[in-house]
Parts: C-alpha cells; sequence; structure tokens
C-alpha cells in the first residue's frame, strides 16, 4: 500500500524580475493508497506550486522538508523518474506540444512508465477502450498533443492519460475547472474506475463542491498562504460553499 | 518557440537581385560585407568565389528517369540553356561558363507520374572545382516528379533551371546528402507559367558549407510556388539558403516554409527570404517563414525576410522568423509522464521536423529523411 509523505515543505519560485519568492510555507499532508484528499483552497494561496514541487517543475526550488513516495525520496529523483515511481499530475493547464501526436506520445509514456513497449495490437485495443469510456472521439490519437484541444478536451485527455498511466498516488489540479456537467460525470468516473480497488492515492486540487459530490473525499484541506490551516471531513467543503474563506484567510495571515 | 529574432535591415529587394549576367568577370570578387556574401564564409570555399576558369574537380552525374521522361546532354552554346535563368552572382556565373556539359530533362506535354526521376550528383573528391548545369523542361499540363539526389565529397558550384510550362506542375526535391568535407554553392530557378504549379524542397543535412538559392519568377498569372526546406546544422557546418520569390504577375501565390534545428559549436544557419511584389503584380497572396530550434550553445542562426510590396492591391502578404530552445513547459510535460529526458527531447524535435517530413511527395524519402533526422540526433 502506497503512502505519499509530505513534512513541512517549503518552496519558491523565482519570477520574470529574478526575484525569489516563498510560496509553500510549511506543508504537511499524508496521502495513502485507497484515500482521496481534496485541497481547496483562494487563488494564488499555491495549490498549484504544492502539485508541481511533487512533480518535480524546474520553476519552483523546495528549500526546506521533504516528500517521500513509500519512504523514497521523491526530490532526490528527476521529473521522469517521479512518474515512473508512481506519482501522477493532471496538470492544470495541460501543455501544447506541436507535431507529437496523442498516439506516439501515449506508447511512449506507457512504454516509458511499465517498462516495455506495449504490443501494437493490444495498445491500440486497450486506447480505444479508455477513450471510449471517456466519450472521446477516436480522431485525438491523431491529433497532436493537446493542440487546438477545448478546455475540457485537454482534461478528458489528462484523466485518460492517468488510467493508462495507473500510478499509485495522483494529483489531479482543478481537473473539474471548464468542464461542461456531463464531461464532468464522464472525467468524474474516469477518477473513480481509477480509485475504486483502494489501492490507489487522490489528491484533489479543486474550487467547487460539485465535483467532490461525484469524487467523494475522505479528507477536506483548506489551503492558505502556502499551507494547510484546516483539516475535516466532506462537511468542511459544504461549509467553504457557503461561507467562504474569510475566516481562513485571517488565520492563515496570523500564522 | 522561445524569443523572437528580430529581422536585420537590408536594402529594398528589388536592388538585391538586379544584376544578372552570363559573364563572370561582370560580377567582383566578392570581399564578404557584399549583402549577398555577408553570412558566407568566404574562406572555406576554396576559391571557388574568386578563381575563374574550368575545375578539374571530379562529380558524376547519373539520371534515372522515369519512363516517359526524356534525358540528354546540352553542350556550352546550346539555345536550351539559359533561357529561364541568367545568372545573378560571381560563382553561379562561374558555374554557367565552365560546366562540361549540362543535364536535360524534359517531360512531355500533358506527361503525368508520380515515379520520380532521380538524378544523383555524386563527389569524388574536394580537390579542385566541379561545375554543374540543370534544365528540367516540364511541358504544358504535364506532371512530374524529380528529386536532386547530393552526397560525396566536393566541391562543386551549379546552376539548376525549372521550367514549368503553362497549367504543369512540378514537384522537386533536392537532398545536400553531402560528406562533411563537401562546399556546395548552388542556385535553383523555376519559371512558372499561366497557372503552373511548383513544390520545391530543399532537404540540407550535411556538408561543411551548403549555399542554396531556389528563387522563383512567374511569366503568367496564376501560378503557385511552395518552397519548403529542412536543414540540421551540426558543429562547425555553414547551411545557408537563400529564397527569392518575384512575384511580376497577377494573381500569383507564394508559400515559403523553411525549419532548422542548428547543435553543436560553430553550427551556422542562414535564411534570407526575399519576396518582392512588382505593381503588375496585384492579386498577389505570399506568406513565408522560418524556424530554427536552437539545440545547444555556441550555434549561429541569422533569419532574415526581407518583402517588398510595390502595388496597393495584395490578396495576402506575411513573413514570420522565429528561433529560440526547445521549450522547457514541453519537455515537463513529457518528463512528467514517465519519459526520459532525451527521449522528451527527441519527440519534441522530431515532431518539429514531422509536419514538413510527411509533406514531402516521394514516400521513400519520408523515410530516408526520418532517419537522417533520428541519425543527428543520436
Ligand atoms: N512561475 C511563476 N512566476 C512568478 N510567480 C509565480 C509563478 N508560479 C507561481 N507564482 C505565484 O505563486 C503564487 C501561487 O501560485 P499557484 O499557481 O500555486 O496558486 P494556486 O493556489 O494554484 O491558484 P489558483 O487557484 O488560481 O490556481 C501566486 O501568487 C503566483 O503568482
Ligand atoms: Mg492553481
Amino acid at each position: 500500500m502506497s503512502t505519499l509523505e509530505i513534512r513541512d515543505l517549503h518552496a519558491s519560485v523565482t519570477d520574470a524580475a529574478g526575484e525569489s519568492r516563498e510560496v509553500l510555507r510549511g506543508v504537511d499532508l499524508a496521502v495513502r493508497a485507497g484515500q482521496t484528499h481534496a485541497i481547496m483552497g483562494p487563488n494564488g494561496s499555491g495549490k498549484t506550486t504544492l502539485a508541481y514541487a511533487i512533480a518535480g517543475h524546474p520553476k519552483y526550488t523546495v528549500t526546506q522538508g521533504s516528500i517521500t513516495l513509500d519512504g523514497q525520496d521523491v526530490l532526490a529523483m528527476s521529473v521522469d523518474a517521479r512518474a515512473r515511481a508512481g506519482l501522477f499530475l493532471a496538470m492544470q493547464y495541460p501543455v501544447e506540444v506541436p507535431g507529437v501526436s496523442v498516439s506516439n506520445f501515449l506508447r511512449t509514456a506507457i512504454t516509458a512508465v511499465r517498462g516495455e513497449a506495449p504490443k501494437i495490437r493490444t495498445f491500440g485495443k486497450e486506447l480505444r477502450e479508455a477513450m471510449e469510456q471517456l466519450q472521446m472521439d477516436p480522431s485525438f490519437a491523431q491529433r497532436n498533443l493537446n493542440e487546438g484541444f477545448s478546455g475540457g478536451e485537454k482534461k478528458r485527455h489528462e484523466i485518460l492519460q492517468l488510467e493508462l498511466l495507473n500510478p499509485k498516488i495522483a494529483i489531479l489540479d482543478e481537473t473539474d475547472s471548464g468542464l461542461d456537467i456531463d464531461a464532468l460525470r464522464v472525467v468524474s468516473a474516469g477518477i473513480n474506475r481509477f480509485r475504486d480497488d483502494q489501492a490507489h492515492g487522490v489528491l484533489l486540487i479543486t474550487h467547487y463542491t460539485r465535483i467532490l459530490r461525484y469524487v467523494q473525499p475522505d479528507f477536506v484541506h483548506v489551503f492558505v498562504a502556502g499551507r494547510i490551516v484546516e483539516e475535516g471531513g466532506s462537511e468542511l467543503a459544504e461549509e467553504l460553499e457557503s461561507s467562504g474563506y474569510e475566516r481562513f484567510v485571517k488565520a492563515g495571515a496570523a500564522a | 518557440m522561445a524569443g523572437l529574432q528580430g529581422a536585420v535591415e537590408t536594402a529594398p529587394v528589388s536592388r538585391l537581385h538586379e544584376r544578372q549576367s552570363f559573364d563572370p568577370a561582370d560580377f567582383p570578387v566578392p570581399g564578404g560585407r557584399e549583402e549577398e556574401w555577408r553570412f558566407t564564409p568566404l574562406r572555406r570555399l576554396r576559391s571557388l568565389h574568386s578563381e575563374l576558369g574550368p575545375g578539374d574537380g571530379k562529380v558524376s552525374v547519373v539520371v534515372d528517369a522515369a519512363s516517359g521522361v526524356s534525358v540528354g546532354n546540352l553542350e556550352h552554346g546550346d539555345p536550351g540553356l539559359g533561357t529561364a535563368y541568367v545568372p545573378a552572382d560571381r560563382v553561379s556565373a562561374r558555374a554557367f561558363a565552365s560546366f562540361r556539359e549540362a543535364t536535360l530533362i524534359s517531360v512531355p506535354a500533358g506527361y503525368e507520374s508520380a515515379v520520380p526521376t532521380w538524378l544523383s550528383v555524386r563527389g569524388e573528391g574536394t580537390e579542385g572545382a566541379a561545375f554543374g548545369h540543370t534544365v528540367v523542361d516540364v511541358q504544358p499540363n504535364a506532371r512530374a516528379v524529380v528529386v536532386l539526389d547530393h552526397s560525396g565529397s566536393a566541391t562543386y558550384a551549379d546552376n539548376v533551371e525549372l521550367i514549368v510550362g503553362d497549367g504543369a506542375s512540378l514537384v522537386v526535391v533536392s537532398l545536400q546528402g553531402w560528406a562533411d568535407d563537401a562546399v556546395h554553392l548552388s542556385h535553383h530557378h523555376a519559371r512558372l507559367g499561366r497557372d503552373a504549379r511548383l513544390t520545391h524542397t530543399a532537404v540540407t543535412l550535411g556538408g561543411s558549407v551548403v549555399r542554396l538559392a531556389p528563387s522563383v519568377r512567374y511569366a503568367g498569372p496564376g501560378g503557385e510556388a511552395e518552397l519548403r526546406g529542412l536543414y540540421f546544422a551540426d558543429a562547425g557546418q555553414h547551411l545557408e539558403h537563400r529564397l527569392f520569390v518575384d512575384h511580376a504577375e497577377r494573381n500569383c501565390r507564394s508559400r515559403v516554409s523553411y525549419k532548422g534545428a542548428l547543435q553543436g559549436s560553430g553550427a551556422h544557419a542562414v535564411w534570407i527570404g526575399d519576396v518582392i511584389i512588382r505593381p503588375a503584380a496585384t492579386g498577389t497572396d505570399t506568406y513565408e517563414y522560418n524556424r530554427n530550434l536552437v539545440l545547444t550553445d555556441g550555434t549561429r542562426v541569422d533569419s532574415v525576410p526581407n518583402l517588398e510590396i510595390l502595388t496597393g492591391e495584395v490578396a495576402g502578404a506575411g513573413h514570420a522568423s522565429a528561433s529560440g530552445r526547445l521549450e522547457d513547459q514541453h519537455l515537463f510535460y513529457l518528463m512528467a509522464r514517465g519519459i526520459p529526458a532525451g527521449e522528451a527531447r527527441k519527440l519534441v524535435i522530431r515532431g518539429f521536423f514531422g509536419e514538413l517530413i510527411g509533406r514531402l511527395e516521394v514516400p521513400e524519402l519520408r523515410e530516408r529523411v526520418t532517419a537522417a533526422i533520428e541519425a543527428e540526433l543520436r
């Protein structure tokens, strides 16, 4: 059973002017297989930074603290090694890569993560079925990676990758943003297929309780000014929905 | 791609291409400051640009013609020579004056075939200069494919005249797959008849110095020219492409699409995109772009689009030039899916060239060029 453990994580980003700024200010969090954690927090509080720091984005520098996956030091791993170790980040803004087809990309990624190339025949079938479940048109396989995809199509494509790469722990950064009502249901079903076997952990970053009705979290964390300021169950999400972050922002600023 | 590179100010296109002559002596020896020579490393040309007279270098030309296409040789003074093109610089004039025998490829009127006529130009050594001349004459309403396949070691200058008759269509792919020590300076000039169509693709991967100047002139309205190119400059390689599209007739179209990558110390790519739309050329539709992918430090790119518009009535006219490194965002996305850095880099570079390779009209060349790019990435 896998555990992603984050302890006292501090991280900073260097802005365009070359100024370094601390964005994460001591994050403590453990995500275990079989658990779903939701993180909610105001814009700019550092949720995406946390996701990127876990994935190893080169723009963000971890200055203090640790991240481990089943006891292994994640911070010592390259970006690709983290993915192969079983971490997956569904990005808030998936990147368009011109000239690289979705199917070529997926085959290369699957080969890297599984350690062997999938057989052409089985790969075709696997891809077709996974796309069908997410109600993605098969023609997407031939298109360039995320190029010209609508916001919602990009998010479906992230979940397609989640299902095909089958990581140990998935971090989903606002996967629900920009999805229409039907798409939200389709994407939520994908996330639930992934987590239903209790062998996977999910860290779900969101602004809305709507997705939490489909993907019920075991824990809800309130994220303010670079750290977690409150933890609770689903009822915490409902409270946030009705009264906002005001009470927590004050607490966060005081900390 | 990150970072736009601005165009360097140059003289008006009209003035740059004014001088033309069959007599090499009409062109002074370039010193390196002239607009048309300022990017070229003259010292590495093995006197191609300075001396005159015939050379004793060895370059063999072998033609494997598609059935129905005829091949012949032309001697100096043949009226079939220089009908489409008058040399525009000293090396080109010297090549015209000094070739031993010109190759004529003629495609009869109404002929139609996608089978390429293959012209293999093979250099046998860099000692002594060699000169060549090729005429491709496509009669009205014919369709043909010609591959110019350069390989081996040489110090070589040549001119290629492409005559595309009214309503005819010609596809040319020119492969510069030279050995590392080759020097090759070449002009490919096309004259397009009414409603004629030309697709010309330069694939320049080999050679020490390659300077290729594809140019197009329309002899009637309705002509269409697609000029594409891809190149990969390694350490010490100078690869220069000088495009010139002369719109003097109405309702003609041109597209110039060149992409290149550079890696290694002293890799130098030059791309000049001269386009002129003369007063009579109303309804012209033109667009040109050049993109360069800078893979390492120590490389140099000079990319100069130059568009001169002398009529008020164009259907479209634009240009773009961008040079930059691989995007961190692209690499991060691929690596975040478990793909190792080296593999991610290759995927992005393959993707960069993929579109142009996919448009190569000769299927076996798609494989060959893909493999050649792959070899560059190893
Ligand atoms: N590359 C960067 N350059 C400069 N500032 C950055 C960079 N990345 C993040 N920041 C800053 O760090 C802070 C946290 O950003 P982050 O994207 O993590 O917020 P978030 O909680 O995900 O917000 P949202 O809910 O809007 O997605 C913001 O103030 C942001 O401007
Ligand atoms: Mg965010």
